[in-house]
This record gives C-alpha cells, structure tokens and sequence, in this order.
C-alpha cells in the first residue's frame, strides 16, 4: 500500500482543481443570461487557472521522491451506512497528475478555440458552462481516491457529452445523437455499478488504497469478474467495441466538443479506469485477455471506418476509436504496456485535438461543410490551419520525430513482447492509420479544388490558430521530451509498475518495419486521392468500403438485438396493462366507471361489484365511528 | 429532552390553518391561498426548528414522544413520535406542502364550478396534518386512522379538482384504498387479539406489539393484511393500476403530495409496521415481496417508455421506482435499507420536481399532457426546460444527485444479499434513462411547434417553487449526511428487530474497518 502524503502547500488545492471550472459551470448555467456578456470568458479563466495549479502540483511532485508522491486530501464522509463508506476524497498521484495537466492544458487550448468557433452562436454562455462541466466532471474522475466517487465523475462526463452534443437541440439528429451516447454509456455504467458492489461485497471497501492492497487476497474468478465488469464500463466510456456506436454520432455536436471528447475527456476514461485498476488485471489475466482483444477489434474497427468515410469528422472519429484501442490493448498487455497505454494517451490527446481543432477551422471557413469530397486544395488559403494540421498528422501516423512515433512504437514493441500476434495487428493496424490519415489530409488540403459555389474558404481567426499552433509544437516536441528529457515510464512505474521482455530481434527491426508499413499505407492513399482525381459523388465501392461508411452495421445489430426487441416489450406490456392487470380488477372498474355515469348498464349481476361497495360501506361506517368517538 | 408538544403542534398547525381557509369568505379566493400559504411555511418553519433538536446518536427509539390514553378499553391512546425515518418523511411532507400551494397558484378558479378556490387550499392543510399524523404515530391503531383518513382529501382534490375523468379516477382510487385498508383492519384487529393473548391486556402501542414472539404461522396471516394495504397503497406490481388514472386526472399539485407523499406511506409502512412486528412473516415473504419489486421496475419502466401521456409516463416511472425502495426494504440489508428511506425522500422530490414542471408546461398549452403536444420547448422557455432537465436527471438517479445515493445504496444492499437479484435490478438503470431522456428529447428539443413559438417562460412564482427541489436535489447529493446520520440509527434498529446482519466481506478488511483514506 502507497503511503500517502498530506495534501499540504499547493497540494491543499487538490479539491480546487474540481471546484474552480464546477463554478464556472454553475455560474453560467444557472446565472443565465446576465452572464453573457463575460460568461465565456470565466469559462476559459476558471480551466486556466486549474491548468497552472495543476502545473505548479507537478513542479511540486518533483521536488519529492517517487515513493512519496501520492497526496490525499479528505473533505468529509460521503455516503455511509452500515460497514460502507465513501468519502469525498481525493487522491493525486503521477497517474492522476498527467491527466490532470492533459485535461485543463488542452482544455484551455479547446475553451480558447471555442471563444472563436462559437463567437456567433447565441448559446455562447451555455456552451462555455457545458464545457466547464466537462473539465470537472473529468477531473473528478481522475481525482477521486474511490471508485463511487469516480461514478460521479464517469457519469459527469457522461451528463456533459450529452448536453454538448445536442448541443444545437433544433437539429433532431444532434438530440437523439446525445440521447443515444447517454444511453450506451449507461450500459457500460451497469458494468462500473456492479463492479464497485463487487468490489464492497469482496473487499469490504471501495477505496483504491483499500482495495489494491488486498486485492491478491481475492479469488481470480471474483478478479475476473470485475475485471471484465470494469471493460464493460470501460468499452462504454471509451466508445470500444461493443459500445462504439455513439461516438460516430457524437460528431453531431460543435467541433470543439468533439475534440474534448475525443483528446482530453471522455474517452480517455476508459483508459484511466483500466490503468487505475491495474492491480486487478494483473492479478486476473483472463480478463486481461479480453481487454486486448477488444482492444485490437476496435483499432481495426476504428481504421477500417475511418478509411470509407468522407465526413472529415467522422473519419476523424474512427481514428479515434482506432487509436484508443491501441491504448486499450496495451492496458491489457499489463505491466510491459500500461505506461504505454498513458503515453500514448498523452500524445495522442494532444496531436487528436489539433486534428479535431484543425477539421473545425476547415469547416468554419467552407460553410460548415464536413463532406471532404468537396474540399481540396486548401492548403493554398488556409495555410496555419494545413501546417498544423499536416505535423499533428505526421504524429498520428507515427513518423519520427512527432510525439506519436514515440508512444505508438512502444506500443508495438510491447505487444510483440507479449505475442506476435498482436504485434502484427498492432503494427498492421499502423499501415492503415497511414492510409486513411493520408487520404484525409490529400483530400482536404491537396488535389483539385471541389468546392461548392458559394464556398469561400478563408484562414481563421487568430484566436482559433494560435491554439492550432500550441498543439501543433505540442505534437512535434512532446514525444521526445517524454522519452529524453523527462522519463514517462519511470514516473508512472511507482503506480502501474513497468516490465521489460527481452525480443526476439533488434528494436530497430520493429520501428523500421512498421515505419515502412505506414509508409505503403500512406503512398496509396497519396496515389488514389491526391495525384489521381477526387470524385464529388462517392463510387459504388467495394463491400468492404459500403460495410464501414455504414460503421461495420454497428447500429444496425445494436438496433436489432436491444432497441427494437426492448420496444416490443414495452408494446406488449402496455397492452397487457391495459386489458390484463387492469382488466383482472375488471369489476371494480366497471363499478367505477358506473359511478360516473355508466352504472345503469352494469347494475345487473355483478357480484364483485356488490362486495367491493359493501367493503368500501363497511369502511365508511367504521371510520364514522372512530371520528365520531374522536370527537 | 424538550417536552414541547412538538409533533402535535405540528400536525394542529396546518389544521387550524385549513379550518381559517375554510372559514373565509367565497370569493376571496387569493386571500385563502395567502393564509394557506402562510401556515404551511409556518409547518415548514417548525419542522425545521424540530429537525434541529432531533438527536441522531439517541438510544431512545421514538423522539418528541407524546402519550394520551384515547380509547383505553382498547389499549388505544393517542401516542406520537419519530425515529430518523419518520423524520425525514415528516419533513419531506411538510418541505412540499408549502410548494405545493406556491406551484398549484393558479391551478384552482373560481368559475371552475366544481369546487372553490378555499376549497382546495383547505383540503392541502388538512391533508398536511395527515400526512404528519400518519408519520408520526406510534400507536398502530392511531396510525390506521390517520391512514384511513388521508383517502377522504384526496379523494375530493382527485374527484372535485381534477380532469375529465376525475370521477373514475377518484372512486378507483378510494375502492383500492379502501379494500386494502379493509384488509389492514382486519389483520389490525387480529393483532391486538394476540398481543391480548400474550401480555393479557390487548395493546395498539407499536414498541409493546414489536417486543411479542408473536407465532410464526399467526405472523404470516397478520402480515398480509398490512402488505397487502401497503402494497397498493405505495403501490406495487400488480396492485398499480389504480395509480396512473389517478396521476392523470389529479392536478399537478395533488399528484405531488399523492405520489410524491402519500404513497411513501405504503413503503414507510413495510419498514415502520411489517418489519418489526412480523420479523418471520417478512422473512418468509420476502423473496415474495422481492419477485413483486423486481417485476415492478422492469414492467414500471417498460410501460413508462411507450406512454403517450407524460402524466401517465410518471406514474409509471414511481411505480418502477417503488419497486426499488420494496426492494431495498426486504433485502434486509443496512444499506438496501438506508437506501430506501433516501430513495423515499429523493423520490418525493423528483416526483414533485417532475409533476410541477410538466405542469407548468401543460398550463401553457391549454392544459394537455399529451407528450405528442410538444416539441422544441426549450427554445421558447429554456429555463423550463433546464428545471425539466434537472428533474429528468434526478428521477434517472444521476450520480451527484440524492436520487442515485439512494438508489446505489438500495442496488448494493439487494446485491451483497442476493447477487443475481442486485445485478438484475442494477440493469434496470438503462431503462429508467431511456424512457426520461427520450420525453425529454420528444418534447424539449427538435424544431419548435408552430403554437408553442410564443411560449412564456417559467415566472418568478414558478421558479421560487422549483429552485428548493433542485437545490435539495444537488446539495443532499453532494452532501447526504443530514439525511444519513438520522436514518442509520433507525435503519440499525429495523435490522436488529428482524434479526438480521449484513454479510461480511469475503476477504480482507472485515465489517469493522472501512474508510476510503487510510
């Protein structure tokens, strides 16, 4: 068990990260319209000023040894009764600490953006207070020192996708986009609900300290069971498979939403929530197993669709889903990936907002439009928004030296250090990430201009760049800066414990080999979508292609087996509560029904209806008698 | 000790205010609302000043005790008092009254024809002293009385104040009652002929009747007489159909007090009355009771998703609800116990929160409660639609909020006593947020309905009765402990009076150590 160290000095303002971007949101949800005016700035100040305490918390835990930088810091006792308890209790660490500083970082970066993006929308004040709630819903989240308390902060998260993306409420779509994230995460909250029961009726505790530290006590079937229960919710948050159907309809809500969602927030959960509860899937390896297959079917998955879609932000969306199953895999992989799995977490938060961030400058200077068939040549008119766009593009696909080189190699080297099997996929998986990242940036920024008439594209406002920029340096220095100057993996060994295993070849074999695989994948797409002609109209194409513009049927099955079968249910109980149960009471309502009106018809012959009056006359006489003997 | 009359000041002061409504003249229709008003707040105030001197870690069962023979013959007297969860649901009755009346302002004209504007303010306070009565006896026949006598209000504020078919919906719901109350007394009269039997002199009093080894076989038949009344009272599957009519008709301030209040008495029943005097009744009954509760919140929240009428969709949704609290109850858990009361609490305040809104939004459109009648209302009203919001999130028991601490303490309690039955119930969470989140959709959000574009938003009157239900809501989520350090005390001595433990974990850190900060 960690010691923990008195929340002391800046640590004392553990609970402040939390509170400062929750009033915010409190302030501009409920101030309403009085707060307009100012609202969005206070948005943008109250994640900032999270942002240098967070900063500050790290200089902080430097000064420390590694064994002792894990604060705690209790407020009160939260929820008790009988022998369970939960406090609200925070609890940083160097786990906690780098989502921390990813968290309002590029937060602030996004609320920035947004001051931009949404200057002209007349909800400006509410989407400022929506997007506060999501910081400290997800700060909560990687703050709290239990797993109920965490619940409240998944659920935040959950509460805030879906207030921003039917953020535009007019647009039916955009609402039953959010409804639909807010009902799949619920599936997945089924799994966190029954886990932390699990844990209480296991361990006698839901607190990590608790927990991990007799964890090994536990039989492995009890481990496995919340270890797969922690997936579910996991798969949930995360948008894996098979719980990945909400986050291609989430690009409904405004851009900037979805680079929350997509690099700082969100789906990011998933991953903290595995890696947090790493000692249990240490300890269970079936269920270790079944994160890494999940992980590799959503990479794949992810990709594939990414590949066939020709709205920019839903190809984006796709490589998202891909790329947290890199990290879900490595967090399976155990001790040899779970930094890794952060790592990559880290860059690809940060390159994955300027992507989103960067669609969104497109998008804000081609009318809204997303269809990348109608893009092209963009780099001419838009050239801060193609620079940036082109390098965090360069770090997705992993070229060296941008940061993704650095976190998606050690992913691939741990998997092969785990079986080579799933270094294949993974690395296979890389030569996709080159094809359908390239055929993005070729079709938006290269190629033949295909622009709608009225289309004038134009460069964004400097408010809207100068974010693109900071991500964009972010996406270039980030990676060797966590590899060379500053050593991710011996910070975070203290909490997830890191593992090497000897491979079979040189390491350069892998990075060569996979670096070549991107670039094929990446001289195809530039072969089919930037020297030969973009159709405007989308072919045919192959079975594969109309399978994934149709996100691999995912909607389809999910509506097969649960939505309608659960409307049928409900069709067939209302209809049995209707003519069964209340038709069971049959007499009395017919009674009833007489009393208003209709008695002459049944007066005749029913005997129940004779009883009941005679028992509600019965009752009548006795409770006369009791006023009366009151009185 | 204070030995102020507190509980029966309590229950005279809304008395005393309905009989000064009833007395004012016709026609003064916004004066009785201002003296009804005026009085309720006065309840509220000293509900307050109560709570406060209620001592949590007290080793005395009841508190503010008042004892005064009535019927002696009969070993009943007039006999009150409140543990933690009397108190809470006392205050939960005398928290909503006042809103009530501050929501329903305008619910009530006098060109109705059917009833007066006093009318229905009198009937509320009389109702209020009820509702209190019903909490705070301790003498079981006292609380059959005041049981009984709720029906006799709200039968008039369904029947004279509702909508087109109040009438079915009032006699249906007083037959229910009544033939459920019928059972009660029966099972009521049977039980003082045993505590007869076994002390020699026939008693009512509910700390005499829980101390008798009263014979399991005579447990079993007693029992049912009060499950029975209570199950349709809160009401449970299959005795639930009474209660969407009754929601539908009823005014939105009447739902409030019936679903929101009066049902919780079905449920504070089976903690208060089966539990303790029938311990092996309600061990033998309880995977009975289980399999009810179980069915109620998935038929509930099945139902619920298809309703075509919010109103109706609420109803519904308590009854799916109610099945969690029975279920949290008869697990015989500490924490499925705890929860329940929280849950009772936090139900009463979504309902109320539920109702009131709907209501708001159906007096701005001629009074339908067809959710087919809406659409887009969050453009026109958005602050009706935020209240509306809130009180979606609150009945769907979104971590943060009071509802979902009672229904996780409820989930885990059934769990850590029967897995399958915990894990089944737990899915339901997925249903309950289907059905909110889809009325919300189909009526807050889309384009606008071309009648609607004009809609006035929430005024202040509405907003002063909504903002104490959402901010109860919020901060008892954040902070439960007034709530929880009441209610464990009582929820202790339930379990002890059934004999029941929790079971200790399987490894580790034993029952006596917890804690999340070590």
């Amino acid at each position: 068990m960690t010691e923990l160290m008195p929340a002391e000095g800046v640590f004392s303002l553990i609970w402040v990260l939390i509170a400062l971007p929750l009033a915010g949101a409190a302030i501009l949800l409920f101030g309403g319209r009085r707060t307009n005016s100012w609202g969005p700035y206070l948005g943008v100040l109250t994640v900032a000023a999270s942002g240098v305490i967070g900063v500050l918390m790290l200089l902080g835990m430097m000064q420390n040894s590694p064994e002792q930088r894990t604060y705690g810091q209790t407020l009160f006792t939260w929820v008790f009764s009988g022998s369970f308890q939960a406090d609200m209790a925070f609890q940083l660490d160097q786990l906690s600490i780098i989502f921390v500083l990813l968290i309002t970082i590029v937060g602030t970066l996004i609320h920035v953006y947004s001051l931009g993006y949404m200057a002209h929308d007349d909800n400006r004040r509410k989407f400022f207070g929506e997007l506060n709630l999501f910081v400290a819903a997800m700060l909560l989240l990687v703050l709290a020192n239990n797993y109920l308390l965490l619940y409240v902060g998944w659920e935040g998260v959950g509460l805030a996708s879906y207030l921003l993306i039917s953020f535009w409420q007019h647009k039916p779509s955009a609402a039953a986009a959010g409804k639909k994230a807010f009902i799949i995460n619920r599936v997945g909250d089924v799994g966190l609900s029954l886990a932390i029961m699990l844990m209480f009726v296991t361990f006698g505790s839901v607190g990590f300290q608790d927990v991990f530290g007799v964890a090994d006590q536990a039989s492995e079937g009890t481990l496995t069971a919340i270890g797969l229960l922690l997936l579910l919710a996991a798969c949930g948050k995360s948008a894996q498979f098979p719980l990945q159907s909400w986050l291609l309809d989430a690009m409904e809500g405004p851009t900037p939403v979805s680079a929350l969602i997509h690099a700082a927030t969100m789906v990011t959960a998933g991953v903290y929530l595995i890696v947090r509860s790493n000692v249990i899937f240490t300890a269970a390896e079936w269920a270790a197993v079944a994160v890494i297959v999940v992980g590799l079917i959503t990479m794949w998955m992810g990709a594939i669709i990414g590949s066939a879609k020709d709205d920019i932000k839903k190809s984006l969306a796709g490589s998202t889903m891909s790329q947290i199953g890199y990290m879900i895999t490595a967090a399976g992989l155990g001790p040899i990936g779970y930094v890794f799995a952060i790592f990559h977490l880290l860059t690809h938060g940060v390159f994955k907002a300027g992507l989103f961030l960067g669609a969104g400058s497109v998008m804000h200077g081609m009318n809204d439009n997303v269809n990348m068939r109608r893009y092209g040549a963009l780099r001419g008119v838009m050239v801060i928004t193609a620079g940036t766009f082109i390098i965090c593009y360069l770090a997705i696909i992993g070229i060296p030296p941008f940061d993704g080189f650095f976190s998606k190699d050690d992913i691939i080297h741990a998997s092969f250090e785990r079986s080579p099997i799933i270094g294949i996929l993974a690395m296979l998986a890389a030569g996709l990430t080159g094809f359908y990242m390239t055929r993005m940036v070729a079709m938006t920024f290269f190629g033949k201009a295909r622009w709608e008439d009225d289309a004038h594209p134009h460069e964004s406002p400097k408010v809207m760049t100068i974010p693109l920029i900071i991500l964009a340096i972010g996406a270039t220095f980030l990676g060797m800066a966590l590899v060379y100057w500053g050593n991710i993996e011996s910070w975070l060994e203290p909490v997830t414990g890191v593992e090497t295993v000897e491979l079979a070849l040189p390491s350069w074999v892998y990075e060569l080999t996979t670096l070549v695989l991107v670039l094929i994948g990446a001289a195809i797409a530039w072969v089919s979508y930037a020297r030969r002609d973009v159709p405007v109209e989308a072919p045919h194409g192959s079975w594969l292609t109309r399978a994934a513009r149709e996100e691999l049927y995912g909607n389809q099955v999910n509506d097969a087996l649960v939505v309608q079968p659960t409307y049928y249910t409900s069709r067939l109980l209302v209809w049995f509560d209707n003519k069964g149960v209340d038709g069971f009471v049959n007499g009395s309502a017919a009674f009833v029904g007489g009393l208003s009106g209709r008695l002459r018809r049944y007066q005749t012959g029913f005997a129940r209806s004779y009883a009941l009056s005679m028992v509600g006359g019965a009752v009548l006489v006795v409770l006369a008698l009791v006023l009366v003997r009151m009185s | 000790m204070t030995t102020f009359p507190w509980l029966t000041t309590l229950g005279v002061v809304p008395l005393v205010g309905s009989v000064v409504v009833a007395l004012l003249p016709r026609g003064r229709g916004l004066l009785a609302k201002q003296v009804a008003l005026f009085f309720a707040v006065l309840t509220l105030g000293l509900t307050v000043a109560m709570a406060l001197q209620f001592q949590g870690d007290s080793s005395e069962p009841f508190q503010f005790v008042e004892s005064h023979p009535w019927i002696p013959t009969f070993g009943i007297s007039y006999s009150v008092g409140v543990d933690g969860i009397g108190l809470v649901l006392v205050a939960l009755a005398t928290t909503l009254v006042p809103i009530v009346i501050l929501a329903g302002w305008n619910d009530v004209d006098e060109d109705g024809g059917r009833g007066t504007v006093k009318g229905y303010f009198a009937l509320i306070l009389v109702l209020e002293t009820l509702m209190i009565g019903v909490f705070a006896a301790t003498d079981v026949f006292l609380f059959y009385v005041f049981f009984e006598a709720m029906l006799i209000p709200v039968y008039f504020m369904i029947g004279r104040y509702g909508g087109v078919q109040r009438s079915y919906a009032a006699v249906k719901f007083l037959l229910y009652s009544l033939l459920g109350g019928l059972f009660m007394l029966a099972s009521l009269i049977g039980l003082y002929v045993v505590s007869a039997q076994l002390t020699g002199t026939g008693t009512f009093d509910f700390l005499t009747l829980t101390g008798l080894e009263i014979d399991p076989g005579t447990q079993k038949l007693l029992f049912l007489g009060f499950f029975f009344a209570f199950a349709v009272k809160a009401p449970l599957w299959p005795f639930h159909t009474w209660l969407p009519d009754a929601a539908a008709e009823a005014k939105p301030g009447t739902a409030v007090l019936l679903i929101g209040v009066l049902d919780k008495v079905g449920t504070f029943g089976m903690i208060r009355y089966c539990l303790p005097i029938f311990p092996a009744a309600s061990e033998f009954y309880a995977p009975v009771v289980i399999g009810m509760a179980l069915i109620g919140i998935f038929y509930g929240a099945f139902v619920a998703l298809s309703q075509s009428d919010m109103k109706r969709l609420f109803a519904y949704s308590s009854m799916s609800h109610f099945g969690f609290i029975a279920l949290g109850i008869f697990v015989f858990t500490s924490q499925g116990q705890s929860g329940s009361v929280v849950y009772m609490v936090a139900h009463g305040l979504s309902t109320a929160a539920l109702f009131l809104t709907a209501g708001f939004l159906m007096a701005r459109h001629g009074g339908s409660s067809a959710i087919a009648d809406y659409a887009g209302v969050n453009k026109p009203a958005p602050v009706l639609a935020g209240f509306f919001m809130i009180a979606a999130l609150s009945s769907l028991a979104l971590p943060g909020l009071i509802s979902f601490i009672g229904e996780f303490l409820v989930l885990l309690g059934a769990f850590e006593r029967y897995l399958w039955v915990g894990a089944l119930a737990t899915v339901g969470i997925v249903i309950t947020a289907a059905y909110v989140l889809r009325l919300y959709q189909r009526t807050m959000t889309g384009p606008v309905k071309p009648e609607l574009e004009g809609m006035h938003d929430l005024r202040g009157r509405e907003i002063t009765a909504l903002v104490p239900i959402a901010a109860l809501t919020i901060v008892l989520g954040i902070f439960p402990a007034p709530l929880l350090n009441v209610i464990n005390p009582a929820v202790d001595r339930v379990m002890t009076s059934v004999g029941a433990t929790d079971p200790t974990p399987t490894v580790g850190l034993g029952t006596t150590v917890e804690g999340t900060d070590k």
